[in-house]
């Protein structure tokens, strides 16, 4: 723009601020309530600078937990870790290698194929969850990674993305390859992947981010409290029936579980605007 | 090194499309053969079924004394230069040469050694290090014939390489490209649209159309006789004009009424019969006179700089005529057209061949 009009800009910058900070500030009073105690929280006075709690919180909630439900935060972390990070790893894995087959190779029932996965788009966890949890039920899979991670990794998302992906890569590219003596599995590692790194990094924090917050599947299959997950932690500490909710511990425990996706979005989006700089076909 | 022999070729697409019409072609071992044609002519498609990028539905493609129609591109000791380069964006220039000969496990040294020589030879050493992103089309455009370079290949393919590049790199690249094939000494088969970069660089020149081969010969025989009527009005440039005409008896045919002489008719013509009468731009020379000429109404003229192009019509047809600049005034609105019973091509409007003599 060439034009320059100071109040225009004054007026759009405010309403920017404003909406951060409407967005921001239930995140700033959680992690200010992560520094308080109890008494303070409850008697609704908080005070909106930090207070003097947090190392005993935060120590507290990673390896003790609250006062009822005695799973530390830290053990929920690292279940949560792992579901989210099996999830992200096992949906590329599963969407690159599906989409490399359906664009790549001609077979009997390619276009079926294709299609089979793009209906189950249709059916998200929630709408399946009964045949789901029957099925991992059966398998015997209640209460272990597998069972959390498998049922959500099957879905098509992945694949569309890669698919899409993959078709707007020059057929030439393949046939240089095929000429410069690459089979269907060094095309597959020395061209495509390289290529789809973005892609890639992509899936992977929309991947991690649905995995880390899912809670539905989680609170179903998993019974025992050593397998719980940092969301259902959460929601556990604040319904608690006969004593008084310890509020500190709940908010320094969402405190804690914003850490991680918010690190996934802040050093993959590096990833991301590199490989957006960088990509050219 | 080694020829390429083509018998029967036929390519046939889901839905009996028949791309190839069963082309039958001997290269000769170190030649330069260029395959050209409108689009859609299936030549593409030729090129690459001796690549082996598209299966063969019909006949035979040998490299050499070996059938190639089972044997995998990689196998088939080819190198192919591609219209959108297709140079891997993610490896620098040194890795898009050297990944052929990675994959058939060439010692280090050696593949070190072709990629740098083939780089002396393209001018292309200073960019050894950089991605492809970071050149230009000419650049780009180098790099990939050093990705065919570095192979040593039987046979070089080209598929329309200069078509990306702009008119004055093109010109460019086409004498690079010409003079890079004297000095390998490689059979090469190179498939353009464009008749001028088919003229320039061919040593053997094939004009297709709809699947067949229409003529092969050397550029000047298939300008100074095109078999064919096609090849007569897709060879040269301006084309070449075809007016209808009449046969008036042995080595005389008229157009218009205007009666010209012809020294290449082929004999027992009927006479009253009609015919079709190729002449080209370059090969009448407006304003002249003579024993046979022929009159134009002019529309408009074009300046090329050093020729002038009078367009206008001959007996109703359209006709253009090329002349030196200067030689008659633009503002011409009739011509007189000399024309050398020499330069006179006669095709049949049925079956659109040459009638010339047998």
């Amino acid at each position: 723009m060439v034009e320059n009009r100071p109040f225009a800009q004054f007026m759009a910058y405010l309403t920017l601020v404003i909406g951060v900070l409407i967005v921001a500030f239930p995140v700033y009073l959680a992690i200010m309530a992560s520094t308080f105690d109890t008494a303070t929280i409850i008697n609704g006075n908080m005070p909106l600078i930090p207070g003097d709690q947090a190392g005993e919180n935060y120590s507290r909630a990673l390896f003790y937990g609250g006062k009822l439900a005695r799973e530390p935060v830290a053990m929920m972390m690292a279940n949560s870790m792992i579901m989210a990070l099996g999830i992200a790893f096992g949906k590329i894995l599963i969407s690159i290698l599906s989409a490399f087959a359906v664009v790549y190779f001609q077979f009997p029932f390619r276009k079926t194929a294709f299609w089979v996965i793009f209906i189950t788009l249709m059916l998200p966890v929630e709408v399946r969850i009964y045949p789901t949890y029957k099925i991992v039920a059966d398998l015997g899979l209640l209460d272990t990674y597998t069972g959390l991670i498998m049922p959500l990794i099957a879905s098509a998302t992945g694949t569309l993305l890669f698919r899409q992906f993959f078709m707007t890569i020059p057929d030439e590219l393949l046939e240089a390859s095929k000429i410069d003596g690459a089979g269907a599995f060094r095309f597959f590692k020395d061209t495509l992947l390289p290529l789809s790194v973005t892609t890639i990094a992509a899936l992977f924090v929309i991947q991690f981010i649905y995995g880390w917050n899912q809670y539905l599947w989680p609170l179903l299959i998993t019974t025992q409290s050593s397998m719980q997950t940092i969301v259902i932690g959460i929601k556990k500490m604040i319904t608690t029936t006969d004593a008084l909710t310890e509020w500190q511990i709940a908010m320094t425990t969402a405190v804690l579980a914003m850490v991680p996706p918010v690190l996934v979005v802040i050093f993959m989006q590096r990833l991301f605007v590199k490989g957006l700089v960088e990509t050219e076909k | 090194m080694a020829g390429v022999t083509l018998d029967t070729v036929r390519k046939i697409y889901a839905g009996n499309v028949e791309a190839v019409k069963g082309v039958s072609l001997g290269i000769e071992d170190g030649s330069f053969c260029v395959l050209v044609g409108p689009s859609g002519c299936g030549k593409s498609t030729l090129l690459r079924m001796i690549a082996g990028l598209e299966t063969i539905s019909g006949g035979e493609v040998k490299i050499g004394d070996r059938v190639v129609n089972q044997v995998e591109p990689a196998d088939r000791d080819i190198a192919m230069v591609f219209q959108n380069y297709a140079l891997y964006p993610h490896m620098s220039v040194y890795d898009n040469m050297a990944y052929g000969l990675k994959n058939r496990k060439t010692p280090k040294d050696e593949i070190e050694k072709r990629v740098k020589e083939a780089a002396r030879i393209l001018a292309i050493e200073s960019f050894l290090a950089r991605k492809p992103r970071q050149l230009s089309g000419g650049q780009r455009q180098r790099v990939a014939m050093g990705r065919a370079i570095v192979r040593k290949p039987q046979v070089f393919l080209f598929d329309e390489p200069l078509s990306n590049l702009d008119a004055k790199l093109r010109v460019q690249m086409r004498v690079e490209i010409k003079r890079l094939q004297r000095a390998l000494g490689v059979t090469s088969i190179y498939v353009t649209h464009d008749q001028v970069e088919a003229m320039t660089l061919s040593d053997k020149l094939v004009v297709m159309s709809g699947g067949q081969i229409e003529q092969v010969g050397t550029p000047s025989e298939v300008y100074r006789r095109p078999e064919t009527r096609f090849v007569a009005t897709f060879i040269g440039s301006p084309p070449m004009n075809i007016l209808p005409g009449t046969v008036e008896g042995p080595g005389r045919v008229s157009v218009g009424g205007q009666s010209i002489a012809v020294t290449d008719m082929r004999e027992g013509l009927t006479p009253g019969s009609a015919i079709e009468v190729g002449l080209r731009p370059e090969d009448v020379q407006a304003g002249g006179t003579g024993a046979s000429t022929l009159s134009m109404d002019v529309d408009f003229v074009e300046e090329l700089g050093a020729t002038q192009l009078f367009h206008g019509k001959v007996a109703g047809a359209e006709f253009i005529v090329q002349a030196s600049t200067g030689q008659l005034p633009a503002d011409t609105r009739k011509l007189t057209l000399a024309v050398d019973p020499a330069n006179v091509h006669l095709f049949d409007p049925q079956t659109t061949k040459r009638l010339g003599r047998v």
